[in-house]
């Protein structure tokens, strides 16, 4: 009642209410829109006079949002942007392959399996343990500087492989997480139908913990998408080492602004697409239980 | 005398420190239907999964066809090919739909071809009444209809001795009938089967011997008459009479 009374000094008066018993949740749904609008405004408001009134901001904005330097450093970074492109599609396919194997060695059962399941803990224990960038700078230097034959020597390869080696000791992990959270009835009845445990693992198991992990896997595929930039540091020349070059040149930091646009605007549809798929999945699960 | 299909010798098994299996003996000959009987807990569904080789024994020896399944070195993939086994939840695959189910071990473990199978599957829908099912997934079905897929798909590997866990504790009353007329029709075609299960109607019926368990013992065993008319043992009455006063005999 306190509600109603209170609107009705605005002078809106009950007609702004609707009828009486209209339903209450379309009209609870309304203000919520625009309390959740009105503070957005006034939040962006306030941010932007925060940042505008600072009295460097004209120097900042200067050195990091100039047009004439975004026109000329963006094509630039844009083709530095599709090395990136390549480098995360074609590291995304050996990630999920390599990951899916670990986790299934990971997965076996029994005492004979030992010295595999130990070899996989270990792996996954150790790279999990190195920061990426260290196992790039380890192997991007380091494997070629050996020169041994027969094994390529571009720091391009051995960036991408420290990238592809550390993602799927992560991803392995996310493998293992969905193949056990499949409940062990379905390992039983597949194994008294006189499966092994790999066809158990390969028909049965995995399939349906694929499946529950789908939404993780892709959470991992946005972030590779930026990490792959970290190849920089061995003066691969994808979009961000482009942005720095410029930098390095002009000591204008505009090219990183629109590297990071860039990022945004390769990962913004992989998150709405895993949103989309989460909750599909969802409704999906719901309408079965009904 | 013939030797029995199946037979159990002084099995023990525990769980930690809890004996879920006491010295267990059991015969069972081909063609007969063998009811476990006991309430929850007793052992029963412990007793199927270590004959199935889903849970090692500790101590004793079973025997299929007389030959000593639980010694080291068996293949336990072989000797499960021997046997089909169906479970109180039906564990279908969800991922598959029906046909694929039934066919997915007479392919990959029989290796059999995927015509040959799916035809093999399909006379069995028609012969339990599934024909139109065939391509659903299980979430599609009612309970009772997957309990007659998986008993289906346990059957498609052609076993000639069949394992019953509770099938129908976890259905709706009225499809337990569907179910279990199943099982009366394998054994009007004379399979070998041990079925768990609390449906005490059923199991006078079906049943060539009853054998009652109790805290991982085998307290009684006999002809259904002899286990539900004149019980001889405390526990086996005193079970019995609860199963009555709740009006399920």
């Amino acid at each position: 009642m306190s509600e109603r009374s209170s609107l009705d000094e605005f002078g809106g008066g009950p007609s702004l209410l609707g009828p009486p018993h209209a339903p209450r949740g379309q009209e609870e749904g309304t203000r919520a829109a625009l309390i959740a609008a009105a503070s957005t405004v006034i939040f962006i408001a306030v941010a932007l006079w925060a940042i505008l009134s600072s009295p460097h901001w004209p120097a900042v904005q200067n050195q990091f949002f100039n047009w004439d330097h975004f026109v000329i450093v963006f094509p630039k970074v844009l083709g530095g942007l599709w090395l990136d492109i390549k480098m995360f599609l074609f590291a995304e396919v050996v990630i999920l392959a390599l990951a899916l194997a670990i986790a299934m060695i990971r997965s076996l059962r029994g005492p004979a399996f030992f010295p595999l399941r130990a070899l996989a803990v270990i792996f996954i224990d150790l790279i999990r343990g190195i920061p990426v960038i260290l196992l790039i700078l380890l192997l991007g230097f380091g494997v070629p500087a050996l020169q041994l034959p027969g094994v390529p020597n571009g720091a391009l390869f051995w960036g991408l492989t420290a990238i592809i080696i550390s993602y799927s000791a992560y991803t392995a992990e996310v493998y293992r997480a969905g193949i056990e959270s499949v409940h062990e009835s379905q390992r039983m009845s597949a194994r008294s139908l006189g499966l092994t445990q790999g066809q158990t693992l390969r028909y049965v198991l995995v399939p349906q913990a694929i499946r529950n992990v789908i939404p993780a896997l892709l959470n991992g595929f946005v972030s590779l998408q930026k990490d792959v930039a970290l190849v920089l540091i061995l003066g691969i020349r994808e979009a961000v080492r482009e942005a720095d070059i410029y930098a390095a040149s002009t000591f204008n930091y505009t090219g990183y602004v629109a590297a990071a646009l860039l990022f945004i605007a390769v990962s913004v549809p992989v998150a709405r697409f895993t949103d989309w798929y989460t909750e599909r999945d969802r409704q999906k699960k719901q309408s079965v239980s009904a | 005398m013939t030797t029995p299909k199946l037979e159990l010798r002084g099995v023990w098994k525990a769980f930690d420190d809890k004996e879920v299996l006491r010295d267990v003996d059991l015969d069972v000959n081909l063609h007969e239907v063998v009811c476990l009987i006991g309430s929850s807990g007793s052992g029963k569904s412990t007793m199927l999964k270590c004959v199935n080789l889903l849970v090692p024994i500790d101590d004793g020896m079973i025997l299929l066809d007389d030959a000593d399944i639980t010694a080291p070195g068996v293949n336990p993939n072989r000797v499960r090919e021997e046997m089909g086994i169906v479970f109180q939840a039906f564990n279908l695959f969800p991922h598959m739909n029906v046909l694929d189910n039934i066919t997915l071990s007479p392919r990959k473990v029989h290796g059999v071809g995927r015509s040959e199978a799916e035809d093999k599957a399909k006379d069995l829908l028609d012969r339990f009444g599934l024909s139109d099912k065939s391509v659903e997934y299980p979430d599609r079905l009612s309970g009772g209809e997957q309990q007659r897929v998986a008993v289906i798909r346990a059957l498609a590997t052609e076993p000639d001795l069949m394992l019953f866990d509770e099938v129908t504790s976890a259905l709706d009353p009225e499809l337990v009938a569907e179910v279990l007329d199943v099982i009366r029709g394998l054994k009007d075609v004379g399979m070998t089967m041990v079925i768990a299960t609390h449906e005490m109607g059923f199991a006078r019926d079906v049943a060539d011997q009853v054998c009652f368990l109790d805290q991982g013992r085998i307290h009684e065993h006999g002809p259904p008459k002899q286990i539900f008319s004149t019980p001889q043992e405390a526990r086996t009455q005193q079970f019995l009479q609860r199963i009555i006063d709740a009006g399920r005999l």
